[in-house]
């Protein structure tokens, strides 16, 4: 009788043991976390203000390097940071108010056309519009 | 319909295949029917760029393709083939002529031929050698392609082939007093792994640094300027060190003394440095503040680089594990910016400006580590949690098995005791 | 007390649910045992890695969006940010694969053992219809992480159906969504995948486990033994200790070989090199790529698709094929049948993997 009941007790408790385990990584991932859903296809880059003209600041869009620039002129303009020749991050030259790659000395103009240098392709540019106190980059479709 | 009408439409019946064929060329119908070398030209004609302008065999040759006779053919206008002298002439008839020209290509250049004359190849053959280069060495003959397309002799990944036909060959080259290494030096080069391996047409060949139809080995003082057409920052930052005075003095080759001319390899920072393979100490002798400068240079390179290799060991380490780690990754994309931007930044030997470069790439690399490690410990507590969940279900799977064994035990022994309840 | 509690529980379900008669009939239920019951087994498997599709897939439901703009950016974020996503997501992709797999198993451990003959014949036809279904789910399933190889799988797969006689315009257009692959795609698979099939394997399903239960386990021709044990809770036990085993395999799966995602999917790259669809398909695309182009002046691609639409018909309606296996009598000739066939999709499988220019 006595092993009959400890058979059935370690059955019972090793059943349970390993249905918290399976219980526990279930409720932790329905709970959410911190980290918001990754659906990228617009982020808020900046905030108002926060540049000042002719100045330019490089943030993540996605998986990927972005640039977000406020012209001499003052307007907004934002594309991507990641040169179409070897992957490099390109950089805000203000005093060509070019895009300028540091790697081979590839150069783009703020539609993201390629002026000079190996850059065989125009950078993508992205949508910029203000909301509230926030600069919001989209993605075009 | 009468009569007339049928006879009048059977007539262009039968003439309508000439009308498909456009105009007559007999020298094409007669060299066709030939071999060798008198056929060739009919078969590559098809895609040579002069045939898509409705150019052929008369306008170059002359002659008159609408007679089948030979001697009728062949009349007062016929220019036959030319020598090899007389070639460049014979196709800058045309090439040079800028009005003809426009009209069919208004952008094309025309000054080949003059550019030629001033190249090394043209001198050569004004002198009187006919192994010169001259236009259909390069460009081909009667199956000429536009640069432009893949499969031309001067398209840029075809360039180092059609140039090395005859400067690779060292029985040809023999006499002239110049290497014959340039093509295997330049195949085993950093810009021939960007042009063949990398598909990068933006990197240079031949003629980006010896020019195509004018030609010339750039002289010492120039093959800087050359370099400069693609790496104008790093030549800026050469210009603005104490090199460059140096060099001016000495009368030295910048770029080339340090990089070489056809076999440039990927720099790395092994080249910076007071050891026998580094090219400092080609001219700094130990002691010297260009050796310490040197060292020092080393040093602080090392350091980052080591630093960046590490963190990149890191990430893949566990991305080998199987954690995602593509928000390190991208954070270590910005620091392999930094680190391309410090190594050029030794070009103008200015420390205070490589330190902070790489002041700025240490402190990215913080990041960068801190993502690795955080993946290795995520590595880690999957491999605890499927330990500890293996050995749960294990115990679980003994249990069931001791389950199974003793109901059938206790089946036996029911079956045995006579009929059973169950 | 506890015991006291629980009674009281059953009294007032069973009252309510009327169990006490199915338990009655429960118990009377009894597995044969003998030298291939061993294959029992694959059945109550392929269920449970059925049961943890749905709990995982509903679980990544929670947080994949079907859009091509997020799908590829959600199964990364459920990989990277979620809490225990890199299991769930992993769980899902290599049991789909595993399920697969096993179901050929139990297929062909069925026709082997003839379980298909009368009165079990439905069992099979459902049973083969639900290895459609679910190979149907791994087709639709494969696209929605939308990476690269997935975009261009679905593309040569629905191209495949697109060459179909007289169909194939039409079918391809109603898989896709459109003439190509594209939102409307990666939509109409979601919908697949996650409502229409379930619902058609939910039903396949229930008359298949109905039919088992109801029939009980087809013993093999000329098997005369009388040994058996009882279903509940015996052969259940022996089940549960499969799928423990199993679980721990797709646990060691998940932690050292964790699923991978892949780049996001671009409509204007050009196709990968040696492009195939997922592994169960390889024996059909392989002996598409090998067959000559014409076969006495067809097409020797359509002529192998008909083939393969015939042979799956004779398949699925072997049971009324096999007149000795009906008169229990053995059947060496189907069994030869299926020895063919199992070695043609494990070589065409192989081939697809060892030959150079695929």
């Amino acid at each position: 009788m006595k092993r009959r009941n400890f058979l059935d007790i370690f059955f019972g408790g090793s059943l349970l043991a390993t249905i918290a385990a399976f219980v526990y990584p279930v409720v932790r991932y329905v709970l959410p976390s911190k980290r918001t859903a990754v659906i990228e296809n617009s982020v808020a880059a900046a905030k108002v203000g926060e540049l000042p003209p002719n100045a330019a600041k490089v943030f993540k869009f996605g998986s990927a390097p972005a640039v977000l620039i406020n012209t001499a002129e003052g307007t907004l303009v934002a594309l991507s940071a990641i040169c179409t020749h070897l992957t490099c991050t390109v950089r805000y030259d203000g005093e060509t108010g070019t895009l300028f790659c540091p790697c081979h000395n590839g150069r783009f103009d703020l539609n993201g056309n390629v002026l000079s240098g190996p850059p065989p392709r125009p950078l993508e540019t992205y949508a910029v519009e203000i909301s509230g106190p926030d600069i919001i980059v989209t993605r075009k479709s | 319909m009468n009569i007339r009408a049928i006879r009048l439409l059977a007539a262009a019946a039968l003439f309508a295949p000439l009308l498909a064929f456009g105009q007559k060329n007999s020298c094409v119908e007669c060299h066709d029917q030939l071999d060798g070398k008198l056929k060739a030209p009919v078969a590559a004609l098809a895609a040579d760029v002069h045939a898509e302008y409705g150019l052929s065999c008369k306008d170059c040759h002359g002659g008159n393709p609408d007679k089948d006779d030979i001697e009728l053919a062949k009349d007062k206008s016929f220019k036959g083939s030319p020598t090899r002298s007389q070639i460049p002439q014979f196709c800058g008839g045309c090439h040079s002529d800028a009005a003809a020209i426009r009209s069919y290509n208004p952008a094309l250049r025309t000054d080949q031929l003059n550019q030629y004359g001033t190249s090394r190849h043209g001198q050569l053959l004004k002198s009187g050698d006919t192994k010169a280069a001259v236009c259909t060495d390069c460009h081909g003959v009667h199956g000429i392609q536009s640069a432009r397309f893949p499969k031309s002799l001067t398209f840029p990944w075809n360039i180092p082939q059609t140039c090395g036909r005859c400067h690779a060959d060292k029985g040809f080259m023999a006499g002239y007093k110049i290497p014959t290494d340039q093509l295997d030096d330049y195949k085993a080069s950093v810009h021939a792994k960007a042009l063949y391996d990398k598909k990068d047409l933006s990197a240079p060949v031949c003629n980006d640094c010896h020019g195509n139809h004018g030609a010339y080995p750039p002289s010492v003082t120039s093959v800087a300027s050359v370099c400069r057409q693609c790496h104008p920052s790093t030549g800026e930052l050469f210009t603005k060190s104490p090199h460059k005075k140096a060099f001016d003095e000495l009368g030295a080759s910048e770029c080339e003394a340090c990089h070489g001319n056809h076999k440039i390899l990927t720099p790395s920072t092994a080249m910076i440095g007071t050891d026998d393979n580094s090219v400092c100490v080609q001219c700094h002798e130990k002691g010297s503040r260009g050796f310490e400068a040197a060292a020092e240079f080393r040093r602080t390179l090392d350091g980052f680089e080591s630093g960046y290799r590490a963190a990149g060991e890191l990430l893949s380490q566990a991305k080998q594990k199987g954690v995602e780690v593509s928000d390190g990754e991208f954070k270590l994309l910005d620091v392999t910016t930094i680190l391309v931007t410090a190594k050029n930044l030794t070009h103008g030997l200015d420390t205070a400006e490589i330190a902070k470069t790489v002041a700025e790439g240490e402190a990215a690399l913080v990041g960068v580590r801190t993502a690795g490690e955080k993946a290795l410990d995520e590595a880690r507590f999957r491999r605890q949690g499927l330990a500890v969940t293996t050995v749960l279900l294990a115990v679980l799977a003994v249990a069931l098995a001791l389950k199974v064994r003793r109901m059938a035990h206790t089946r036996r022994e029911r079956e045995g005791h006579g009929g059973s309840q169950v | 007390m506890a015991k006291k509690i629980g009674q009281s529980v059953w009294k007032f379900l069973d009252e309510r649910f009327l169990l006490s008669g199915l338990i009655a009939f429960g118990k009377k239920k009894t597995v044969p045992e003998h030298r291939h019951s061993f294959w029992y087994f694959f059945g109550g498997i392929c269920l449970f890695l059925t049961g943890i599709q749905i709990a995982t897939g509903a679980m990544l439901l929670l947080y994949y969006t079907p859009h091509i703009d997020a799908a590829h950016e959600s199964v990364l974020f459920i990989m990277s940010g979620v809490k225990f996503g890199w299991l769930i997501r992993s769980v899902h992709s290599w049991t789909a694969n595993i399920l697969i797999g096993l179901l050929f198993i139990h297929m062909f451990s069925t026709f082997f053992l003839k379980a298909y003959r009368k009165p079990r014949e439905l069992t099979w036809v459902t049973g083969f219809l639900l290895l459609v279904l679910f190979m149907a789910f791994g087709f639709s399933g494969y696209l929605l992480p939308w990476n690269e190889l997935s975009y261009f799988a679905t593309r040569v797969g629905t191209d495949i159906a697109g060459s179909l006689p007289f169909i194939g315009k039409a079918l391809k257009t109603i898989i896709l969504g459109g003439s190509e692959v594209s939102q409307a795609t990666l939509s109409r698979f979601f919908w697949f995948h996650v409502a229409l099939l379930p619902l058609a394997a939910l039903i396949l399903i229930g008359v298949h486990i109905y039919l088992v239960q109801t029939l009980g386990m087809s013993k093999p021709i000329g098997e005369s033994g009388k040994k058996d044990i009882p279903f509940f809770p015996d052969f259940l036990y022996k089940d549960a200790l499969g799928w423990t085993l199993m679980l721990v395999l797709v646990g060691v799966l998940c932690v050292f070989l964790p699923w991978e995602i892949g780049t996001k999917a671009d409509s204007l790259a050009p196709t990968p090199l040696g492009i195939k669809p997922e592994w169960y398909f390889t024996f059909m695309f392989t002996t598409l790529k090998i067959i000559p182009a014409r076969i006495l002046s067809i097409e020797g691609e359509k002529l192998a698709i008909l083939g393969f639409m015939t042979g799956g018909m004779l398949w699925m309606l072997v049971p009324f094929l096999d007149r000795r296996a009906e008169r229990e009598k053995r059947s060496p000739l189907f069994t030869w049948i299926g020895l063919a066939l199992a070695a043609y999709i494990v070589v065409m499988t192989i081939l697809t993997y060892t030959l150079p220019k695929l």
